[in-house]
């Protein structure tokens, strides 16, 4: 976008300043890195270097508060050895694909309503939407233990209506809890990136598909949905990769069956005190994390080519 | 489509974003009641009410002291990564750049990474290279954490207007920095205080990386998650979480009175 915008500066160049212009051009990528740098700098010592440290240690040993500093792949083979790591890691990976799917599927006529249906005061939907975020995080998954716990909002209110008469105890401290909490957290995080992928769309568009005989729903199935698929596809990614991390949410509404990779990895660092060990199972989420990403991709971009 | 419904005939739509607001809403409003119940057990049914948990709250320093190290963080952070997300964003919108795509796509990865993994990769380095930990390790890694987002926001505003405008100022003899002083920055102005109340918010509510990065000296988020263990002192931090959600309220209806100002401003001035 930025390219196109640029491109016709090139050609505009005047007769006047023609030599200065080309001057200017020819140094124009070393200005603008120049212009870069700090950021870029920022970055490569707070974020690529980082993460060469957490790989080069996942290959050490832990040896009570020390580091044994040769070359093993003992932390790996750990991993594999017992069966509980990878069980966590594709427990994590099912709970997020879970939050994710549904994340989107609820934010997507959100999305769409205040996209195509609202025809003034969007703003003040799209405030509405981002309020009960204000919230700080931890508080908000607070608020679930609320709804859900032994004396929780769920259980006092079916309570009250004579429906049961014990609270139910299954509500909370498992997976399910962990899911919905997810997918309450970060409802935000689908319906912007959706909504801005709709509003970009052009509704000469789909006046022409349905002047062409089209009826709704089959053009929203080939013209709005394809095109607002970029935004689906950042609000999977967005809601997807933070959650299989998330040690904070299960660990207060979890209970022991809900504990994610998050967790294991957080112990590697406190209590366990193996930080190899946890380099390694990081190592290994991300790898894990970025195999499904670019399946996830793969998949999305073979299904918009059979739909269009 | 565009024939207005009556508001007791809602639309399948509208019964769905009422649905939808619901649930958004529901627990966190909870929280606030809570602040008012007189019991120091958060649980139904609701004892009666009482203002005593924001006494408490104003009388317990540690809490205050906290939610103050997370104002001067947020502050320290919110400049600092708005400042690099302003270079970062005139650097792509304003000149060719080989290589745009992967440096950008690089930039951006703190939006991606899981917390937990930025958090530890960064205690490894930092506790490999005896840099002691404190609330300036918790700033950088914030600040890692928001660059993206102020680059986000910059680079949509940077991208709204016209780049004559600038040229024209150098054109008319304008040095660099004062064109940049009084041609950019002027119209730039609404994405900066976007991105500086963005990044504030972002840090100030971030609990992973603190967590992992600072040593004594808590953030509020960290405050909090060590009181959710003492059932005692959940009142007075509900009652601090309904205070931070008057304020920011004002603090954002403020800032849209003043984004609108900018719009009208701009469009009155023909830009």
């Amino acid at each position: 976008m930025t390219q196109a915008s640029l491109n016709p500066d090139r050609s505009n160049r005047s007769s006047l300043g023609l030599s200065i212009r080309k001057r200017f051009l020819s140094s124009e990528p070393l200005r603008g890195y120049s212009l870069l740098s700090p950021t870029l700098l920022t970055m490569l010592f707070g974020l690529a270097m980082p993460l060469l440290v957490l790989f080069g240690l996942s290959f050490w040993l832990q040896d009570y508060v020390d580091f044994i500093k040769t070359f093993s792949l003992q932390n790996y083979s750990d991993f594999f050895a017992k069966p509980i790591y990878s069980a966590i890691l594709m427990k994590s990976i099912r709970i997020s694909a879970m939050v994710t799917l549904v994340t989107v599927l609820l934010a997507y006529p959100m999305a769409y309503f205040i996209a195509f249906r609202i025809k003034s005061n969007k703003l003040v939907w799209l405030i509405l939407i981002t309020v009960p975020f204000w919230t700080s995080y931890l508080l908000r998954v607070f608020a679930w233990k609320l709804m859900l716990g032994y004396n929780g909002v769920v259980n006092s209110g079916l309570k009250s209506l004579g429906l049961i008469s014990e609270p139910l105890e299954f509500l909370l401290y498992n997976p399910t809890a962990v899911a919905i909490t997810l997918a309450h957290a970060w409802a935000a995080f689908a319906i912007l990136p959706i909504y801005v992928s709709l509003e970009k769309i052009d509704r000469s568009l789909l006046e022409a598909s349905r002047d062409l005989g089209e009826n709704a729903f089959m053009s929203f199935i080939r013209v709005t949905l394809p095109l607002s698929m970029p935004g689906v596809i950042a609000a999977s990614l967005l809601v997807f990769i933070p959650t299989v991390g998330d040690y904070v949410t299960p660990s207060l509404v979890g209970g022991p069956s809900g504990i994610m990779i998050g967790n294991i990895i957080q112990s590697m660092f406190g209590k366990a005190f193996n930080w190899p060990l946890g380099a390694a199972i990081s190592v290994i989420s991300m790898l894990t994390v970025t195999a499904m990403v670019c399946l996830f991709l793969w998949g999305t971009h073979r299904l918009r080519r059979a739909v269009a | 489509m565009s024939k207005r419904r009556p508001w007791w005939r809602p639309s399948g739509f509208m019964i769905y974003a009422v649905i939808y607001l619901t649930f958004i809403y529901l627990p966190v409003l909870f929280l606030p009641l809570f602040s008012f119940n007189n019991s120091k057990y958060i649980a139904f049914p609701l004892k009666g009410f009482t203002l005593k948990w924001y006494e408490q709250m104003i009388n317990s320093p540690d809490m205050l002291e906290a939610l103050m190290n997370s104002v001067k963080v947020g502050i320290t952070v919110a400049i600092l990564s708005t400042m690099l997300g302003l270079l970062a964003a005139k650097a792509v919108t304003r000149y060719r750049l080989p290589g745009r795509g992967p440096v950008m796509g690089f930039i951006m990865v703190p939006l991606v990474i899981p917390g937990i993994i930025l958090a530890i990769s960064l205690l490894i380095l930092i506790t490999q290279v005896d840099i002691p930990l404190s609330l300036w390790t918790v700033g950088f890694s914030h600040m890692l954490l928001c660059t993206p987002f102020a680059m986000l926001v910059l680079i949509s505003r940077m991208e709204g207007f016209d780049k004559s405008l600038e040229e024209a100022g150098l054109d008319l003899g304008e040095s660099a920095w004062m064109t940049f002083w009084r041609v950019t920055f002027p119209i730039v102005l609404p994405g900066i205080v976007a991105s500086l109340l963005l990044t504030f918010t972002i840090s100030f509510d971030e609990f992973v990386l603190a967590f992992f990065l600072t040593s004594t000296d808590p953030t509020l988020p960290i405050y909090i998650w060590s009181s959710l263990r003492f059932p005692t002192k959940i009142p007075a931090v509900l009652a601090l979480g309904a205070t931070i959600f008057i304020l920011s309220f004002v603090v954002v209806s403020f800032s849209e009175w003043f984004r609108r100002r900018g719009v009208k401003l701009e469009s009155s001035s023909g830009i």
